[in-house]
């Protein structure tokens, strides 16, 4: 294969630019000592990272981890047997199954957001975190289901057969057969569904309420009223989360395998 | 046994996908006045405002071309760069594609928050373009059509960047190598080998930049603002601050039903173009 030209190679560096500059620059103004927005040249400060502790920022993070917690494992916990359906069976209406479990990636996230406000207010759902929770795992669910698929269909059942063959019955295969053949794609499924929703904005911020605030909604509400270093602190903070668990991911599934199953955000 | 198994997964979708999606169609048809609030009933009034009214109009109009121009930058920056990704070597390659993809795990919020900390007045893109002596006095990109394009290409360009490198990773190098040794050029190897066989992934690229482009929430209402109103800002300050929710059901069913519109009849001209491409 031919090797890229010095243009070609000015194009990338060009665009890699483009792609970092916006996260290096909140990275470096999370740094300053100042109280305005600006790149620390030659003092640099940690003060912004202590204002973090006393706001109310904190309660949100905790907010989003128990919904991203939740919402991956119910997502996790319904898309197994379904999966199992899907990719073991035949069955009239298989297709039509399989459409409708990824149909959530078809729906811009506003027009959910809007959708749960409505319900949740008919059945009486609103500031409750229940509510909020299922939102999400209507979100990730197609995440979570299409790895343990590809987990499910990817796998060699002949350990399945011998196992049945040797006079396991099928709760005792699934048990110690399958689960464990299938688990790498069951946790690579739990944590892009956990970063999907922990990411979540645009359906949450129709649905929060001030008491299931999370962080995302949070920092939103807060950069449209104004944008101090705080916001650029805390930034910096989701940053380095999401590198350490691009990391994790890595190690646990791979990471470009994993984005390839991916959708929307 | 697979209707039992599958029975919660469709549980869940039924009760908090399909049911509530149904709820705001029918919300939609209802009228609200500031002083009785929604009143329950079959009317058209919502779609002929929203449908009718110049303000309307203008933000459906606003939306629609951000998604396409979001969409044609995207697909020029973001196909090319895919194809020198997919010519590096064995490091860079997956190293590039991880900078290029790790942004997708990064929430929407902080990215915009980085732009609108670079495009600020006294923003870095304003000191680069005047240490340049491009511009004389700041440029104001915060609450402009352009910066909104650029934030958003950013947050949407690694999807087309993926699309395209999965298209790509079929190609069989062999051919291009065949192409040159029968005497191609570069742009003819370009023109006639790859981009046929990168096309679609280039369209499927493209369709899902535009989706998101066009019901994208935070970027434009961060960058945006106020000022620049987008269909899904809309739809936000009707349910959450007018608190007129028949009118914004029917921004949102109006958002929806044009998106997909818009995406079915793309398909159709695709396809026909397509097998054009091939048998020609």
């Amino acid at each position: 294969m031919t090797r890229n030209g010095p243009l070609a190679l000015a194009f990338h560096a060009v665009f890699i630019a483009f792609i970092l500059a916006p996260l290096i620059v909140v990275c470096l103004v999370a740094f300053t000592p100042e109280s305005y927005l600006s790149v620390p040249t030659t003092r640099w400060s940690l003060r912004w990272f202590e204002a973090i502790w006393g706001s109310d920022f904190i309660p949100a993070f905790w907010t989003s981890v128990m919904v991203a917690c939740l919402a991956a494992s119910i997502a996790l916990l319904i898309s197994v047997p379904a999966a199992m359906a899907t990719a073991r069976y035949q069955f009239p209406g298989r297709e039509a199954l399989v459409a409708y479990f990824l149909s959530p990636l078809m729906v811009p996230h506003v027009v959910l957001g809007v959708a749960l406000l409505r319900f949740m207010a008919e059945v009486g759902l609103t500031a409750n975190l229940f509510g909020l929770v299922m939102g999400h795992v209507i979100i990730v669910l197609p995440f979570a289901l299409r790895l343990v698929l590809a987990a499910l269909t990817g796998m060699s059942r002949h350990c399945e057969w011998a196992a049945w063959s040797l006079g396991a019955p099928l709760h005792v295969v699934f048990r110690r057969i399958t689960l464990p053949m299938i688990l790498p794609g069951l946790a690579g499924g739990w944590l892009l569904a956990f970063i999907q929703s922990f990411d979540e904005l645009t359906m949450t911020v129709f649905i929060a309420s001030p008491g299931t605030t999370t962080l995302p909604v949070r920092m939103f509400l807060y950069i449209t009223d104004n944008i101090d270093p705080m916001v650029a602190s805390v930034s910096t903070a989701l940053i380095v989360l999401a590198i350490v668990m691009m990391a994790v991911m890595e190690r646990v599934y791979g990471l470009e395998r994993l984005l390839s199953g991916k959708g929307a955000s | 046994m697979p209707y039992l198994l599958s029975a919660p997964a469709t549980a869940v979708l039924t009760l908090f996908l399909a049911v509530p999606l149904v709820m705001v169609l029918l919300l939609s048809f209802n009228t609200f006045t500031m002083a009785t609030g929604i009143q329950p009933g079959y009317s058209l009034v919502n779609y002929i405002e929203v449908l009718g009214d110049e303000y309307f109009h203008t933000i459906f109009g606003r939306t629609f071309l951000l998604a396409a121009c979001v969409t044609a930058v995207s697909a020029l920056i973001g196909a090319p760069e895919a194809y020198i990704v997919h010519r590096m070597r064995a490091p860079w390659r997956s190293l590039f594609l991880l900078v290029i993809l790790g942004p997708l795990l990064v929430s929407v919020v902080v990215r915009t928050l980085g732009w609108a900390v670079l495009l600020g007045r006294n923003g870095m893109v304003n000191v680069v373009l005047k240490s340049l002596g491009i511009v004389e006095s700041p440029v104001e990109f915060m609450f402009t059509f352009t910066g909104m394009t650029v934030a958003l290409v950013h947050v949407l360009v690694p999807f087309l960047v993926l699309s395209v490198w999965t298209s790509l990773r079929r190609l069989d190098p062999a051919v291009e190598a065949a192409a040159i040794s029968l005497g191609a050029s570069q742009i003819t190897v370009l023109r006639r080998i790859v981009l046929p066989q990168a096309m679609p992934g280039i369209l499927s690229g493209c369709l899902i930049v535009f989706t998101l482009a066009a019901s994208a929430f935070a970027t434009p209402a961060i960058v945006g603002g106020r000022r620049l109103k987008v269909a899904s800002m809309a739809a936000y300050d009707e349910f959450l601050n007018s608190l007129n929710w028949p009118l914004g059901a029917a921004i949102v069913v109006v958002l929806l039903v044009a998106m997909v519109a818009i995406v079915m009849v793309s398909n159709r001209v695709v396809e026909r173009r397509f097998r054009q491409v091939f048998e020609g």
